[in-house]
């Protein structure tokens, strides 16, 4: 029987995207607009053998996930800008003790209530530099129903291949619209598993340098001992403070995501080669703005439409090269400050007509509100 | 513990080695401090309970008593302060059939961690929480912590903590955890056999070892040498038993030590199962 696919919420999408990567172990803490997310995983995982499991907070939530992911389990929570605040120091565990798992925050506005559950993409600043130390993670950002599927296998993917935390930046109106999306039968999207040590278990190190800077990972319980620590530590995962050692770690954590740059940045162009005026977007308001862009191609504008689907690591080379063949490049994103902009100009030069079009009222941005820049 | 080497090869009696990392005594912690004492009954129970450095994963949370996982050569977790159960939380719930072992701090585990510490124990996960309790933050330079004193002086309490002080073991209580036992480094054998039988119970399990601080607590409360907080903690503590029969004005600075609570209510992964089958029909 043809599969003729499934009228699917955002939030449902990235619950079956975690399943199909395989995952079996969600631990969160309830909020408005992620919470369909813990609504669906409490059904389906009893079902599965895996675990639901409803923390005190989500720091205990972040804290979960690591302990489970280190069992060898894929793991992931859900929550929104006042929880992702709350899960920040432990994600920095996670990323200093390389720990896979994937953590969705569906953007809303302001703290705690702020600006009750209404959309926003104003956490993406928070999403990159809200941890102490120097650390890198990966942020994909889905702008349909279909995505918020397709970019959870991915990150899924991503976090097992470089042992790493990876952020879905979700946002509201992706979270809660309802598109039909086909969910791929097993084995026709790939699912990738992390690398597990070979060889004589008492020579493993779990933080030793490697091909491409991702060492392979025990598991719990496993013969191949695993010490991990929030701890600066040696290659054997013990506490070292040595300068030289710091160093040597904190190149590695960080230079694996330069190895395996061209696996993680993914960019989706609509028109963009000949724009003269191109729109980069990034989540839900992708969609206003190839309207935009559409309007103008109907009066004989050259428009188009830069995706950014990987917010971090910038998309820097495609920023670049688009952005710079064009006259002017318009950033629309809902929030004040400009936080993706800011990054378009520091790529694109002081000189580039950069314009900016923010939306902080809790609104949608209209493809109308991103023609007033042109 | 202030042995400089390893405990012998061949005592005729459980030492706990095979979990010690090789070369790495002496150890940071300062002379008369409880750490040694406790991490050495553990090391020993886990011998006698036949845990394998394989199935057995310490976690560890922020502090002196944190830093005990740098000494072993289980599987471990050092934690974020304040954390460590929310992350064997997700251990245990994940993989049932390791042993788990939470070693954390007054600050650790019920000041910066007590909503932590009141849901682990509610849920009853099975795990072991060893708690040492110093009465303040002893790796930050001696600050007062949930579990000091009302009056005693710390670092940041020069004219006496106007705070008063948390019952550990009366909160694990009331949250729901199957076993609790509170004990101290001046009565070792009994520290030890509560510390294996904490291990050896499943659901949540908490051992307070009321331990003494010389370099911080005891200098800013005149007891600068171990050896007097020794004497002080065994003042300050009386068989279980007795204390029960004490009046309400006796039992005022006391502490109660022994087994507390023995339960043997499911723990969360057993009710979990229960879930699971009802979802599945089966
Ligand atoms: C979030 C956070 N806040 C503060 C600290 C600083 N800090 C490290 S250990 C500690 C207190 C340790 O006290 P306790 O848990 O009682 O352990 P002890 O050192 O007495 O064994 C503090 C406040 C920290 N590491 N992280
Ligand atoms: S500061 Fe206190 S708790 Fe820390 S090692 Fe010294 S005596 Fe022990």
């Amino acid at each position: 029987m043809k599969n003729h696919g499934r009228l699917l919420q955002g939030n449902e999408a990235m619950a079956q995207g975690a399943l199909y990567a395989g995952a079996r172990f969600y631990a969160g803490y309830p909020i408005t607009p992620s919470s369909e997310i813990a609504q669906e995983c409490s059904r389906v995982m009893p079902k599965l053998g895996g675990v639901y499991m409803q923390m005190e907070d989500e720091i205990a939530s972040m804290a979960a996930i690591i302990g489970a992911s280190l069992t060898g389990a894929k793991t992931f929570t859900a929550t929104s800008g006042p929880g992702f605040s709350l899960m920040q120091e432990n994600l920095g565990l996670a990323i200093m003790g390389e720990v896979p798992c994937v953590v969705m925050n569906v953007q809303r506005s302001g703290p705690s209530t702020g600006l009750a559950t209404k959309p926003a993409q104003a956490d993406i600043m928070q999403i990159r530099w809200g941890r102490h130390g120097d650390q890198e993670l990966i942020a994909l950002s889905p702008s349909s129903v279909a995505e918020c599927f397709s970019l959870t296998v991915e990150a899924f993917n991503l976090a097992e291949m470089l042992r790493t935390p990876v952020v879905i930046a979700a946002d509201e109106i992706v979270a809660h619209m309802r598109e039909n999306i086909v969910i791929p039968e097993p084995g026709e999207i790939p699912v990738i598993d992390r690398a597990k040590p070979t060889g004589d278990p008492a020579a493993y190190r779990p933080f030793a340098p490697a091909p491409h800077g991702v060492p392979p990972m025990s598991a719990y319980g496993s013969e191949y001992i695993m010490h991990v620590s929030s701890s600066m530590h040696g290659p054997d995962g013990y506490s070292n403070n040595s300068p030289d050692n710091a160093a040597r770690q904190i190149a590695r954590k960080n230079g694996k995501f330069e190895h395996h740059r061209a696996d993680i940045v993914k960019t989706k162009a609509f028109d963009a080669d000949d724009a003269e005026v191109l729109f980069v977007a990034f989540g839900a308001v992708t969609r206003a703005a190839r309207a935009a862009a559409a309007k103008l191609r109907a009066n004989g504008v050259k428009a188009g439409v830069l995706q950014l689907v990987t917010v971090w690591p910038f998309p820097t080379e495609a920023v670049a090269e688009l952005g710079s063949r064009a006259k002017t490049v318009v950033v629309p994103e809902m929030n004040y400050h400009g936080q993706i902009a800011g990054e378009v100009k520091k790529v694109l030069g002081a000189d580039a007509d950069v314009r900016r079009v923010n939306g902080w009222n809790g609104q949608i941005i209209t493809p109308r509100d991103i023609l007033k820049a042109i | 513990m202030t042995c400089a080497t390893k405990p012998c090869a061949t005592a005729p009696y459980a030492t706990g080695q095979q979990y010690l990392k090789d070369g790495v005594l002496p150890h940071m912690w300062c002379p008369g401090c409880g750490i040694g004492v406790m991490l050495r009954a553990c090391l020993r129970s886990f011998e006698e309970l036949g845990y394998t450095n394989q199935d057995t994963v310490v976690v560890t949370g922020i502090g002196c008593t944190g830093k005990l996982d740098d000494y072993l050569v289980t599987h471990a977790l050092h934690t974020t302060h304040g954390r460590a159960l929310a992350c064997a939380t997700g251990i245990k719930a994940a993989k049932d059939d390791l042993h788990v072992v939470v070693f954390m701090g007054d600050g650790d585990s019920v000041t910066i961690g007590g909503n932590h510490f009141v849901h682990a124990a509610r849920r009853n996960m099975d795990l072991t929480a060893i708690v040492i309790n110093n009465f303040n933050f002893g790796m930050t330079g001696g600050q007062f912590s949930g579990t000091t004193f009302n009056g005693a002086i710390t670092q940041t309490s020069a004219y006496g903590n106007p705070e008063r002080q948390l019952d550990i073991c009366a909160l694990a209580e009331v949250a729901g955890a199957n076993f609790v036992a509170r004990s101290t480094p001046w009565h070792v054998d009994d520290l030890t056999a509560l510390i294996g039988e904490a291990l050896s119970r499943k659901g949540f399990s908490l051992v307070e070892v009321l331990s003494p601080c010389p370099t911080h607590f005891g200098s800013n409360n005149k007891m600068k040498k171990g050896t007097e907080m020794l004497a002080w903690l065994q003042e300050k503590t009386v068989p279980v038993d007795v204390w029960r029969t004490m009046s309400p004005e006796a039992r005022t600075g006391v502490f109660p030590i022994g087994r507390l609570v023995d339960r043997n209510e499911p723990d969360f992964n057993a009710r979990y199962r229960e879930v699971g089958a009802r979802a599945t029909g089966n």
